[in-house]
């Protein structure tokens, strides 16, 4: 981790060893190019980097790497966000050359949720490749300037490289070992699902930090506040591999009405306050999402801002 | 084997409409190793059918016919002197079937009764679960007798994804995580490290994506 | 005991409810039948462990197919009596010859 591998906001953050920011951004529903602006605006200057989702849900929504685009437009570093699910090697290979060539920096690689969650559900899924062989793919590009068959690119994409890691899936003594096999494949960086259950994670980046992953990779940890007791239901039964304690939904229910979205973000607080500190986590990964405009009180009140200027 | 559905009845009427002399075709093999197409479902359709005709005030011939498979020649012409009594022979056999017959008789109208779906096997008395998708290049002995292209849902080669829960697929309770298995074997049996190593990416050619396939048994070809 | 029961009842008799398949029942609405029903033992007194379970199920599946066919899937029924329950017998001859009036005819003579 010497020499800078793409010389993006997000590494040269992570690199200088500041605890890093990130944010996320769903694209509209359509070509709404001025909502897209709306959403991106007061997160500009708030994280080190946005990341900008891809059909999540397996809903059609404007395409990732337009998003991405508009947003370096508007002045705020996007995390491009692929998923596997839609896209072969011929498209996916396209599509990174293309994202470098309009200035996007950040990649981060996914499996993508199935097909039947979605709005298409009569789709033919692809899934030609899994978000393993899809960030060592992104890395053969990168430092060896080769298509996956071996033949030259004509002026390589230098992308920093990110995964996903869910410590809270099943099966759990095995999740520490998948996080390992994605750095040891080439993730530079890794952001996980929103953690609720502190001392579940607390184990898990343990067994990381033991197994020296912390040193190979950076490992920011995912947070979403919690808007409504509602919200925190959903989440602890109709989301797969989403880990949410009793104790959690009983303290927002403990709130009081009209309070509950404020003791949300007291919770997502005190848990930034835990991670600053926390060995092995580089940095926080706020997943806001539809709420972002209030990420720039959570980060005062966080006390994350100003962002480094590297 | 190869596993298949019974058409819904207004599907099999529909394309039935203007023809009153059916023969309908059982086969011996797959699909009456799943009680859909064998002789005893033949002569249910075909009660069914009459049932149906006689509703409309129609008076429909439908006879019976099951034959060894529907898939070698050598049993596809057994019906020849008979197609010719029939407007339509209705195939209860897999998707191969009514093709065989098709190809064979092509001035007769060959129909598909059933909805062929996937290679499988039976998992209990009157359930058959999918095991292969025939992609032409078998890797079950990297993952301890398991199919990822067949049973996962995302067909992952270094799985699991993070949907999985409680060892059931993020698609559905009623589907099994086949990752969650093949790393519990992995795991219990001490081969962990198999897990570590890096799968690269598949090589569809072999499977239906590189197109149509043929088998040839070079030593058999006359 | 002599009981009476309606005469358009024809009985066919069988040594288990399970011996009845699919088939016997389609065929009967086939050739005419208005109604077909299903008589077996009470369910966990089967004398062969579970012909009527099997009855029951196949039964289920004849509804079924009536209901594709756009037909009353009430002509068909499965009925659980025990061997000794003389008038409930009768009673259940008279309670399906009941319904089939109500029905009318079956679409299938028409």
């Amino acid at each position: 981790m010497s020499e800078l591998k793409s010389g993006s906001n997000l590494e040269k953050v992570l690199k200088a060893g500041h605890f890093a920011f990130t944010g996320e951004c769903g694209p509209p529903k359509g070509a709404n190019v001025e909502h897209l602006k709306e959403k991106i605006a007061p997160l500009k200057g708030m994280v080190d980097a946005v990341n900008v989702t891809d059909n999540q849900t397996a809903v059609v929504r404007m395409s990732s790497w337009a998003a991405s685009t508009i947003m370096c437009q508007e002045g705020v570093e996007p995390n491009f966000q692929m998923v596997c699910r839609d896209r072969n090697r011929l498209a996916i290979q396209s599509d990174i050359l293309g994202v470098y060539a309009m200035g996007i920096r950040n990649m981060l690689c996914l499996s993508g949720d199935h097909q039947r969650f979605g709005n298409h559900p009569q789709s033919k899924n692809v899934y030609d490749i899994d978000s393993m062989q899809l960030i060592a793919l992104v890395k053969q590009m990168r430092d060896e300037g080769t298509f996956m068959n071996g033949e030259a690119i004509d002026v390589p994409p230098r992308l920093f490289i990110g995964a996903a890691s869910n410590p809270f899936a099943d099966p759990f003594e095995f999740r520490v070992y998948r996080l390992a096999k994605k750095i040891e494949a080439g993730a530079d960086f890794i952001q996980t699902q929103c953690i609720y259950n502190m001392e579940k994670f607390r184990q898990f980046i343990k067994r990381a930090v033991d197994m020296g992953l912390h040193e190979k990779c950076y490992i920011l940890a995912g947070v979403t506040p919690m808007k409504s007791v509602g919200m925190a239901t959903y989440m602890a039964k109709q989301v797969p591999g989403m880990d949410v304690p009793d104790s959690l939904i009983q303290r927002l229910r403990g709130a009081g009405k009209g309070k509950v979205a404020e003791e949300g973000i007291q919770f997502a607080l005190e848990q930034i306050e835990e991670f600053k500190d926390m060995e092995g986590v580089a940095g926080v990964h706020l997943m806001a999402i539809e709420w972002e405009h209030r990420v720039p009180e959570i980060a005062e009140r966080a006390g994350v801002l100003p962002r480094p200027v590297v | 084997m190869i596993v298949a559905d019974r058409k819904p009845l207004k599907e099999i009427l529909e394309m039935l409409k203007g023809y009153n002399r059916i023969l309908v075709v059982g086969c011996k093999g797959c699909v009456s190793v799943c009680n859909v197409g064998g002789s005893k479902e033949v002569g249910i359709l075909a009660s069914i059918l009459k049932i149906a005709g006689k509703k409309n005030g129609l008076n429909l011939k439908v006879d019976e016919k099951t034959l060894e498979r529907q898939c070698d020649p050598e049993y596809v012409e057994l019906l020849k002197d008979m197609v010719d009594d029939y407007d339509v022979i209705l195939s209860m056999a897999c998707g191969v079937g009514p093709q065989f017959l098709s190809e064979r008789y092509p001035e007769s109208r060959c129909l598909p009764a059933v909805n062929t779906t996937f290679f499988g096997g039976a998992v209990q008395h009157g359930v058959w679960s999918e095991r292969c998708a025939g992609c032409g290049t078998c890797v079950i002995h990297f993952f301890d007798g398991m199919c990822p292209i067949a049973r996962c849902s995302k067909s992952l080669l270094n799985g699991p994804c993070g949907g999985s829960a409680d060892g059931k697929c993020e698609i559905s309770k009623d589907v099994d995580c086949i990752w969650d298995m093949i790393v519990r074997k992995k795991m219990e049996q001490g081969r962990l490290d198999d897990l570590l190593k890096f799968m690269p990416a598949k090589d569809w050619t072999t499977a239906r994506d590189g197109g149509p396939r043929k088998s040839v048994r070079e030593e058999l070809v006359q | 005991m002599r009981l009476p029961y309606p005469s358009n009842v024809k009985i066919i008799q069988v040594p288990c409810s399970g011996r009845v398949d699919i088939l016997h029942l389609l065929r009967a609405i086939e050739d005419g039948a208005d109604g077909v029903y299903v008589a077996g033992c009470l369910e966990g007194e089967c004398h062969y462990i579970s012909g009527n379970l099997k009855a029951k199920k196949r039964v289920q599946y004849v509804k079924k197919v009536l209901e594709e066919l756009d037909l009353e899937p009430e002509r068909v029924e499965m009925f659980n009596l025990s061997a000794g329950e003389g008038p409930r017998f009768a009673q259940i001859a008279r309670e399906m010859v009941e319904r089939i009036k109500g029905l009318g005819p079956s679409p299938v003579n028409a």
